[in-house]
Formats: structure tokens, C-alpha cells, sequence
């Protein structure tokens, strides 16, 4: 009775139908939230669906649906029937692929498969044996060969294996869930704003902003640049990220959107970026000497750099413009001869002449890089979940398991020969390798085919 | 010559093909076939010409990038990728029949591209977050899913109609001179839908994962059940429920017909509905507002 009942228990979750279901209601479900938003504030879903229906959607989370109990229900009851369906077919689909089918085959059945040939020839015993071998060696394929009553059974197959395909397919889609596991697990999500020249060594998960998460380093950004197309569209973000370890400069990247920062077991992505209030970064470099130094500074106020004997500020500025440049007016002095002030873009750059040297000073707002902080251990999993699935799609529809059947026997006068065989797909394809077999039965083992 | 004059060209020379096709259809003028045929390889390679031209010229003008990056481009792309899959299937099945029911799709995304009044036209540089070698890996293997698609939906039109209309004459072979006679047999066509939702799920798989890669590369996120990856999850679904039902429960014929044709709806949804519809991360196509 418990037998029958774990039996029942185990039938639903091997059938399809369910996987069909499952399928179905995760189709549907998936739909729900491509339309209600999801992760708004409580009072964005009153202000757009009124306080009863957020109520219920409160309820059911709506609001982030894809994390919620029921459906992550569903992506479980997904995966046991999968892992059950896997389970149920794995031994008969292995019992094909290794199957004796000299053994399995009578002559019977061979006489009734679909794709059928009959031959007649002259040689006899061995000679006539060796010759189909040869036959059928020329057209690709390597028999085996029995005993059977009344004749001899020769047996050649390929792509056995390729039945295997739909398992490595199903078990893919749970190795795709197992890295996903682990990333949930074993790693987080955090973000983190940098201003240039800050450093940080600890990040907050976006989803838990009490508890810092230490990284082990300092990270330290040493630059930011925003780069804009002549129509004003963005076209690079980039920030120049410095890894510090124990005191040592231990890594350095140039980071932008498609290309990240790796160290350490976390991924530090260019995600965002926002402008220092009322702060502002200046760089100079004295082009005889090569000295360059970059600087943060607050506007009209006076500003030093020693090792040069130079003093510089931000006097006025305007803006933005089209392009929502700023323009700035500096002020800058090397002591010796009398100051110049002049105007220049946001980004621009400026060479100023004096006796002892040329500088170059470029001005631009102070930005913070926002980065995307992932330590996700489980990804890999997930890429060769997604390598699998690829692999094994291609195995399950386009290979098939060609088997081919001669049996060669002997009525007193001549020797016959039968050749059947069978595919599991690709019929028209297989029906291709056949005539080729035929052929060569025909050229190579001098078998006529009896006049109909 | 350059890009837009020759894309313009090929909206005209599919309409053409599809006028041609159409006629072999209902006239049963299958002597017009070849011609039929020629056009539409003609269309396609100036068609090919024209995405190479727009290459080149996103090049001059100083910021080249794949002809991929916006809904312009992909419904150019769609429609490509509609006549060279439509082209295979021709002269691998050696059936111009289907044309009537596969070509239009080509035209009609070429002349969406071309006169909808919200898509723009014009070569743009690439926004940071599509500067990456995965856009063409990406696009390309979503869009040739998206055609075997539709060109499955067709077939399965194809098919309803050719059933209703033996199941109105009583089913008889060789009585009927109707214009669906002309069609494959319905046994043909069934193994047609069969074999190109096949095709198209490996490609539609690669295209998901793809973007998925990508999106780990870009955004340190390979999943963030965003519209456009949920509703590419669903039409997945809807196949993989087609391919089960055969495969297990030998579904086959007007149900899997009817399977077919709704996953167009599924794929056209995916592809355009959200970008107009829905809003998320994958706001590339949207239209200019």
C-alpha cells in the first residue's frame, strides 16, 4: 500500500503532462510581471492600481514576483519533475545506447522494419561473408557479426550515444538552476559610489544597506571620464580603478561599461556615475618638466600647487550648454608674471604660456563612478549549464541513431542477403545511407537485387 | 548607391517577390515559379549589399558599428534573415508553394522598417552599453530564430487552411481543384512546421543564452527577469511546450499548427510589444519619441 502510494507520488511528477502544466503556468505566471512593475515603493503600486488591488498584490508579492514563495514554488516543482522524469527514462534510454542488438534482433523483425533491401549472389560461405563486410566498410559502417539459425547477423550503428542527448538537455536546465543556487548563496549584489580620487574597502548589498560587506582590498578610483558624441549622446564611461593591498598598489584597470574590473573573486562593473556638488577636479601639467598633478577644488578659492610655484582657481562659471557642457573661468598665476584668467569648456583644454614652461590644465566637474559590486562563485556553473543545453539541442535534432541489420544466409543455391535498418530520426536523411549501402553492395560485393 | 537607396530597393523587390509568389499560389501559375525565385535572391543580395553599405558608412562617419543596434536595423535584419532561411528551405524542399506564405513576412518588416512613422532611420554611434562584440552574436542568433519562427507560423496558417478545407470536401485526395491543392500535403507541411520550430529553438536558445553573457559582462547580472529576457523566456516555453507535446505525446498536425502560429504571436510580442509596451533595460529599439 505505502509502495503503490510512493508510486503514485512518483508517476506525477514523472509525466509530462505536468511538465506541460508546469510549463504552461510558468509561461503565464512570467507574464504578470512584465507588466506590473516590479520592486517600486509600496505606495507607487497604491498611486497606479488603487489601495485594494495593492493590498492583494501585497499579498501575493506582485511587486517581486520573480523572488516570491509561489514561484519559486513552481521553478521547484519545474525541477523535481525534471529530476524525476531524468531519473525515470535515464535507465531504458541507456539500456538502447548499450544494447546487444545482435542479440536483441531476430531475423523475424528484421524481415518486418520499414527500410528493407533484398540481395541474391553467387559466392558462398566466407568469400560471400567477407564480401558484404567490405560492402558495407566502403559505405562508413563497421559490423559485428553472430551466428543466428539459418544464417549469419551482421551489425553496424552509429550515434548511439547521440539518445543521451535529451538527458544532457534536462540535466543542463538544472545545472543552469545549480549555478544560480550557488550565486544566491555564495555570493551578492552590492553597489558603491567612489568620488575620484576616494577609496573604499567595504560595499553595501543593494538589498541590505546595515551590514558592510569588507572586500579585503581598497579600491581606490583615480579618474572618471564622461566622452560624448558631437550629437551629445554618451559614448564612454570610464573610470581608472586601483586595487590597494597591505599598502601596495596590487592591480590597476581602465574600466568601462562592456568591459570590467576582476580581482579578487568580485567583478567591479561601470554601472553609473553623478557630479560632486559645487566640487571640482583640475589637472596641470607643466610640459617642459613633465610634472603633472591632478587636483580637487571648491570654486573662487585660492588653490596651490607648491613643488611649481603655482596658483590657480575656478573664478566664474556658466552653463550648460547644448551639450550640457559647463564652461568655467580660471584664474591662474605661476608668480611671476602677472595672472591670466580665461574661459574654458567643461573637459577642455587649456595650454598657458609663461617664460619657464608651458602648462596644460584640464577642468571638469569632480565625479563619483558608481560601480556594481558581484562576487557570483556560481556563473561558470551556469555557463556550462548554458554549454550543455547548446551541445545537447544540437544532439537531439540534428544526429540520429542509425542501425543497420544484414543477414546472410544460404538456400542450397545462392546466397541472400537482407539489409534492414532504422533510425530514430532524420527518416529521409537515413533513407540516403541505405542507397548508399545498397550501391556498394551491389559494386563492391556483386549482389544483384531479385527482379520484383 | 549607398544604404538607404538600396533598402529601399529591396522593399519593392520583395513586394514583388511576394505579388509573384502569391500569384503561383492562386493562379497555380507554376511557371512563373523560377522568376519568382530569382527576385527574391535578388532582393536578398541587394538587400545584403545594403546592410554591408550601412556598415561601411557607419564607419565613415566615424563611429562603425554592425547594422544592429536599433528597431530599423533589426527589422532590416529580420527581414534578411527571413528570405535567406525562406531561400534554404526553397531549395532544400524543392517547393515554391510556401513562398506565399513566407516571403511577405520579408517584405512586410522592410516596409514597416521603412515607412513606420516611428522608426528612425538614420545611423547613430552606439550608446556604452552596446559597445561590445556580443550585439552581433547576440542579434544575429535571435533574429534567425525569430524567422524560422515565422516562417513556421506561416506554414501553420498554411496548414489550417489546407485542413478546414479538406475537412469541408470530405478529405479525398485528387478530387479537389481548389487552390490549396497545390499546397504540399498536409503530412509535408506538418514535418515543414516541425522542422523549423526545431531550427528556430536551437537558435532562440543561443540567442537567450547570448544575451545572457552579455548581460553578466555588462551589468554583472546574466538574468534580471527584465521584460525583454521574461517575454524571450515565454515564446522559449511555448516551443519547448510544442517540442514535448510531439515528442511524448505525439501532438501533431492542427495542434501543433495552432502551436505555431501562436508562438509568432509570443516572438512578435518579445520582440516588438515590449519595446513599445513595456518598459526595462532593453529600451535599445525603442522607438524615437
Amino acid at each position: 500500500m505505502e509502495n503503490k502510494k510512493g508510486n503514485r507520488l512518483w508517476n506525477f511528477f514523472a509525466s509530462v503532462k505536468l511538465a506541460l502544466f508546469t510549463i504552461f503556468v510558468l509561461a503565464i505566471a512570467s507574464i504578470i510581471g512584465t507588466i506590473v512593475p516590479q520592486k517600486e515603493d509600496a505606495a507607487r503600486y497604491v498611486e497606479l492600481y488603487g489601495a485594494n488591488v495593492a493590498h492583494f498584490f501585497q499579498l501575493l508579492s506582485i511587486q517581486d514576483m520573480y523572488n516570491s514563495w509561489w514561484f519559486t514554488s513552481l521553478l521547484i516543482l519545474f525541477s523535481l519533475n525534471l529530476i524525476v522524469c531524468t531519473i525515470e527514462r535515464l535507465p531504458h534510454i541507456w539500456k538502447v545506447v548499450v544494447q546487444d542488438n545482435l542479440a536483441a534482433t531476430s531475423v523475424d523483425r528484421l524481415r518486418k522494419m520499414a527500410m528493407r533491401h533484398d540481395f541474391q549472389g553467387q559466392l558462398t560461405g566466407e568469400p560471400a561473408l567477407e564480401s558484404v563486410r567490405r560492402a558495407m566498410r566502403d559505405a562508413g559502417w563497421r559490423p559485428s557479426q553472430t551466428e543466428k539459425e539459418g544464417g549469419t547477423l551482421l551489425f553496424a550503428q552509429k550515434g548511439a550515444w547521440t539518445r543521451l542527448g535529451v538527458i544532457v538537455v534536462h540535466v543542463s536546465i538544472l545545472v543552469i538552476f545549480t549555478g544560480a543556487l550557488i550565486g544566491s548563496f555564495y555570493g551578492y549584489k552590492a553597489s558603491v559610489m567612489i568620488p575620484e580620487g576616494g577609496s573604499v574597502d567595504q560595499v553595501y548589498q543593494s538589498n541590505n544597506q546595515h551590514t558592510p560587506i569588507p572586500l579585503g582590498f581598497t579600491v581606490r578610483c583615480d579618474d572618471f571620464k564622461l566622452k560624448y558624441y558631437d550629437s551629445g549622446m554618451p559614448k564612454e564611461y570610464r573610470s581608472l580603478l586601483t586595487v590597494v593591498k597591505d599598502g601596495q598598489e596590487a592591480y590597476q584597470k581602465s574600466i568601462v561599461v562592456n568591459d570590467p574590473m576582476q580581482y579578487g573573486g568580485l567583478t567591479f562593473y561601470q554601472s553609473s556615475f553623478q557630479p560632486m556638488d559645487g566640487q571640482f577636479s583640475v589637472q596641470i601639467t607643466n610640459d617642459k618638466d613633465k610634472a603633472s598633478q591632478k587636483f580637487v577644488i571648491y570654486p573662487r578659492q585660492e588653490n596651490k600647487w607648491p613643488e611649481e610655484k603655482v596658483s590657480f582657481g575656478i573664478v566664474d562659471m556658466s552653463g550648460p550648454d547644448m551639450m550640457q557642457r559647463y564652461q568655467y573661468k580660471i584664474w591662474f598665476s605661476d608668480g611671476k608674471s602677472s595672472p591670466s584668467e580665461f574661459w574654458i569648456n567643461q573637459g577642455g583644454t587649456a595650454r598657458i604660456k609663461r617664460a619657464d614652461a608651458t602648462y596644460v590644465l584640464i577642468a571638469n566637474p569632480r565625479y563619483a563612478t558608481g560601480l556594481q559590486v558581484v562576487k557570483d562563485p556560481g556563473v561558470w556553473t551556469v555557463y556550462s549549464g548554458c554549454i550543455m543545453m547548446i551541445l545537447g539541442l544540437i544532439v537531439i535534432f540534428f544526429m540520429a541513431h542509425r542501425r543497420v541489420w544484414v543477414f546472410v544466409s544460404n538456400d542450397g543455391k545462392k546466397t541472400n542477403v537482407l539489409l534492414s535498418g532504422m533510425s530514430n530520426k532524420n527518416k529521409l536523411g537515413f533513407e540516403r545511407d541505405m542507397e548508399s549501402i545498397c550501391n556498394r553492395m551491389e559494386e563492391v560485393a556483386q549482389l544483384t537485387a531479385p527482379a520484383k | 548607391m549607398n544604404s538607404s537607396q538600396l533598402l529601399g530597393f529591396t522593399t519593392f523587390a520583395y513586394l514583388f517577390a511576394s505579388i509573384l509568389y502569391i500569384a503561383i499560389f492562386v493562379f497555380r501559375a507554376e511557371r512563373i515559379g523560377i522568376v519568382a525565385s530569382l527576385v527574391t535572391l535578388v532582393s536578398f543580395l541587394a538587400q545584403t549589399t545594403g546592410i554591408v553599405l550601412r556598415w561601411v558608412e557607419s564607419y565613415k562617419m566615424g563611429f562603425g558599428h554592425a547594422p544592429l543596434s536599433n528597431m530599423y536595423e533589426s527589422l532590416v535584419f529580420f527581414s534578411w534573415a527571413t528570405a535567406i532561411f525562406y531561400l534554404w528551405l526553397e531549395w532544400r524542399f524543392k517547393n515554391r508553394t510556401i513562398g506565399a506564405f513566407a516571403v511577405p513576412f520579408a517584405f512586410l518588416s522592410m516596409a514597416y522598417a521603412s515607412f513606420g512613422s516611428q522608426i528612425d532611420s538614420e545611423i547613430k554611434p552606439l550608446v556604452p552599453a552596446l559597445q561590445s562584440n556580443w550585439l552581433i552574436a547576440h542579434v544575429v542568433t535571435c533574429f534567425i530564430g525569430y524567422a524560422a519562427f515565422a516562417v513556421a507560423g506561416g506554414m501553420g496558417v498554411m496548414y489550417l487552411l489546407k485542413d478546414r478545407h479538406e475537412t469541408n470536401v470530405g478529405g479525398k485526395k485528387g478530387q479537389d481543384s481548389g487552390l490549396l491543392a497545390t499546397l504540399p500535403s498536409l503530412r509535408v507541411i506538418d514535418d515543414l512546421i516541425y522542422k523549423c520550430i526545431i531550427f528556430g529553438f536551437v537558435w532562440l536558445s543561443t540567442g537567450i543564452i547570448t544575451g545572457a553573457i552579455w548581460a553578466n559582462k555588462a551589468w554583472g547580472t546574466y538574468w534580471s527577469w527584465d521584460p525583454k529576457e521574461t517575454w524571450s523566456l515565454i515564446t522559449w516555453f511555448v516551443y519547448a511546450a510544442a517540442l514535448h507535446a510531439r515528442f511524448v505525446r505525439g501532438w501533431s498536425g492542427r495542434r501543433i499548427a495552432w502551436l505555431a502560429v501562436i508562438g509568432v504571436f509570443s516572438v512578435v510580442f518579445t520582440y516588438y510589444g515590449v519595446n513599445f509596451l513595456l518598459s526595462g533595460l532593453h529600451s535599445y529599439g525603442r522607438p524615437t519619441e
